[in-house]
């Protein structure tokens, strides 16, 4: 274990990383930014106010949340290949949100919301299903045949999504396929509060439970036999995740790996306590993704990339690590 | 069970409550219809060290769960020190009663010290780390069981017998006044189970604390344990001293095998079976 000082130590340079991670991402884009110009230029503050800063919040806020619920989630189920992704929590969302744009209700602002509840819809359905799948006659869950149900429940909502757009008009199925791609393309700030109202909540209720996980992720008997009430927990966290990872797949599409890359870099530095875990990963997971999303608005010059295609080809490589150590990680 | 009379704290002090008891308990698993434990009833009194035996599938850990509160009973009451298990809340219940359980699935690498520290969570907010004092409990509780050296080790890589004795130290950082163990020894070697008798012997000598232990191996009984158990059907069948209990007619009754064979030797029964 750490000593406290070099937790604290560390906890700075984490700070640090996230601060340098949200100057980078301010600064970088399809036209970089001159500061000397923002004083006078009203071309360059409209582009810092309404266009990138709106965005690199959205960044930081999505992979804070991803890497809340990948932790969360791997404390849970007691797996370390435990994320929004691999759990098909995010190919219900996209599913349920899928549904949404469709019937039309992705067509207006107003109708956002709608989107995000078919979306933690979507999302709680297929944890449940994940889980009732899963698990055997005593309640264990068998690892291996959690991530094959997740991966199940992907290509079941991944085909979903295909006869929806195939049977929707053109232009709502144009736009679910740029919303497929995925991105953190937002204008504004309107829709950062309404994700925050649906986000905040899903957090509270996880960072509650941290010590409740911290004791399941060790060992679920001796967690119930210290007063932990598992049943309570798994609903809680059920919900939470649902809700958060339905408001991010909703606005930003399925941002793949940020839950499973995050919280094992925290824990390389921070060791395996989730107490600490779960509020650090959000710190590393906002860092994460601004930095992500800066290298996929300025890779290819002109041409933006999805961010998910950043975080899967950072976040596959540790996967399959993470499967080959997984030897060790007990019978998977 | 009989309620003492609450009304005069006077009075009710004469009357010594057992530590844990359970009478006419009954559990079946959800999603079934037979109940794996029925009508099962006893009594653990302060500082014993009490054995739990029976076939397998007699219903022995289950039991330990139900009293460990990891299950909740369907019928039947538990009262700890008189109060009914439906009455104390969860992290009071987890103050007093240490589990360990069979067999752990850590997947996570924690450190051993992390492990135990986590027996200090019925005394510690929620929002709170353990402090100094919770520390050197749960290092003293390492040494207690001889696992000092283990400390910073992480629980992934011990092996199965220095993974009990971590779990062991958990329960004694609980700084509970009884320890359930279901089957500790069924993992050990024939050293580190004569360690684990000695440990048990220990903590009841030196801390006065009591436990009802899980035990297949018979032949460990006769010196360490008051009391023994005798599970059969989801019932207690029999009850006594190892004296008592270890006798060819009494065994045979409770695993249901009339060539079950009890000795004395060398201070020790020694039990065996010569069935098949």
């Amino acid at each position: 274990m750490l000593s406290r000082r070099s937790v604290r130590v560390r906890v700075w340079l984490l700070v640090l990383f996230l601060i340098a991670a949200f100057l980078i991402s301010l600064w970088s884009g399809y036209q970089t930014l001159d500061l000397r110009l923002l004083a006078g230029d009203e071309a360059t503050r409209t582009l810092l106010f309404t266009l990138r800063l709106p965005r690199v919040l959205m960044g930081a806020i999505v992979g804070a949340s991803l890497a809340l619920v990948g932790a969360a989630l791997q404390a849970l189920f007691r797996n370390p290949l435990a994320e929004p992704l691999t759990l098909g929590v995010s190919g219900g969302a996209g599913l349920g949100a899928s549904l949404a744009f469709a019937l039309g209700l992705g067509a207006t602002i107003g109708g956002l919301p709608l989107i995000f509840i078919f979306a933690f819809v979507g999302a709680g359905l297929s944890v449940l299903l994940v889980y009732r799948l899963a698990r055997t006659g005593t309640r264990q869950v068998a690892p291996g045949a959690l991530l094959l149900a997740g991966v199940v429940i992907n290509i079941i909502a991944a085909s979903g999504v295909v006869l929806i757009q195939y049977l929707a008009d053109y232009t709502r199925a144009l736009q679910i396929l740029r919303w497929t791609i995925g991105s953190l393309d937002i204008i504004g700030f309107g829709l950062l509060w309404r994700m925050l109202v649906f986000l905040v909540p899903g957090w509270l209720v996880l960072l509650y439970l941290a010590r409740d996980l911290h004791l399941l992720a060790i060992d679920e008997e001796t967690a119930a036999s210290l007063g932990v009430d598992v049943r309570r927990t798994e609903r809680f966290v059920y919900f939470a995740a649902s809700l958060i990872v339905g408001t991010c797949v909703a606005t930003g599409g399925t941002i793949g790996f940020v839950g499973l890359v995050v919280p094992h870099g925290v824990r390389l530095m921070f060791g395996e306590d989730v107490r600490r875990l779960l509020p650090l990963s959000m710190i590393a997971g906002a860092g994460f993704l601004m930095l992500a999303d800066s290298i996929a608005r300025t890779a290819f010059g002109t041409s933006e990339l999805p961010v998910g295609a950043i975080t899967a080809l950072a976040g596959g490589p540790v996967f399959l690590w993470l499967l080959r150590r997984g030897q060790r990680y007990a019978e998977m | 069970m009989n309620h003492a009379p609450t009304s005069g704290t006077h009075h009710s002090s004469f009357i010594t409550h057992p530590l844990l008891q359970a009478h006419d308990v009954h559990f079946a698993y959800e999603g079934t219809k037979r109940e794996v434990v029925r009508g099962a009833s006893l009594e653990i009194q302060k500082g014993k060290l009490v054995a739990l035996i029976g076939a397998n599938g007699s219903g022995k850990s289950t039991l330990v769960r139900l009293l460990a509160g990891i299950r909740q009973a369907q019928r039947g009451t538990i009262t700890l020190e008189g109060q009914s298990f439906d009455v104390i809340d969860a992290r009071t219940r987890a103050a007093r009663l240490g589990y360990v359980p069979q067999t752990t699935n850590t997947v996570f690498p924690f450190t051993a010290l992390e492990v135990v520290l986590t027996g200090r969570s019925p005394y510690t907010n929620r929002f709170r780390f353990e402090n100094r004092r919770d520390i050197e409990i749960a290092h003293d509780a390492l040494r207690a069981v001889e696992a000092a050296h283990l400390a910073a080790r992480s629980v992934t890589e011990l092996s199965g017998g220095e993974r009990q004795l971590v779990y062991l130290a958990r329960a004694l950082a609980q700084q509970a006044s009884l320890l359930l163990l279901d089957e500790p020894a069924a993992a050990l070697d024939l050293k580190h189970r004569a360690g684990l008798m000695r440990h048990l012997r220990r903590v009841r000598d030196e801390r006065g604390l009591a436990a009802l232990v899980v035990m297949h191996d018979l032949s460990l009984l006769d010196p360490t344990f008051d009391e023994i158990l005798g599970m059969r059907d989801g019932r207690i069948i029999a009850r006594g001293t190892p004296s008592e209990v270890l006798r060819d007619a009494t065994l045979a009754e409770i695993f249901d095998d009339a060539g079950v064979r009890a000795r004395r030797f060398d201070n020790r029964t020694f039990v065996w079976s010569e069935a098949g």
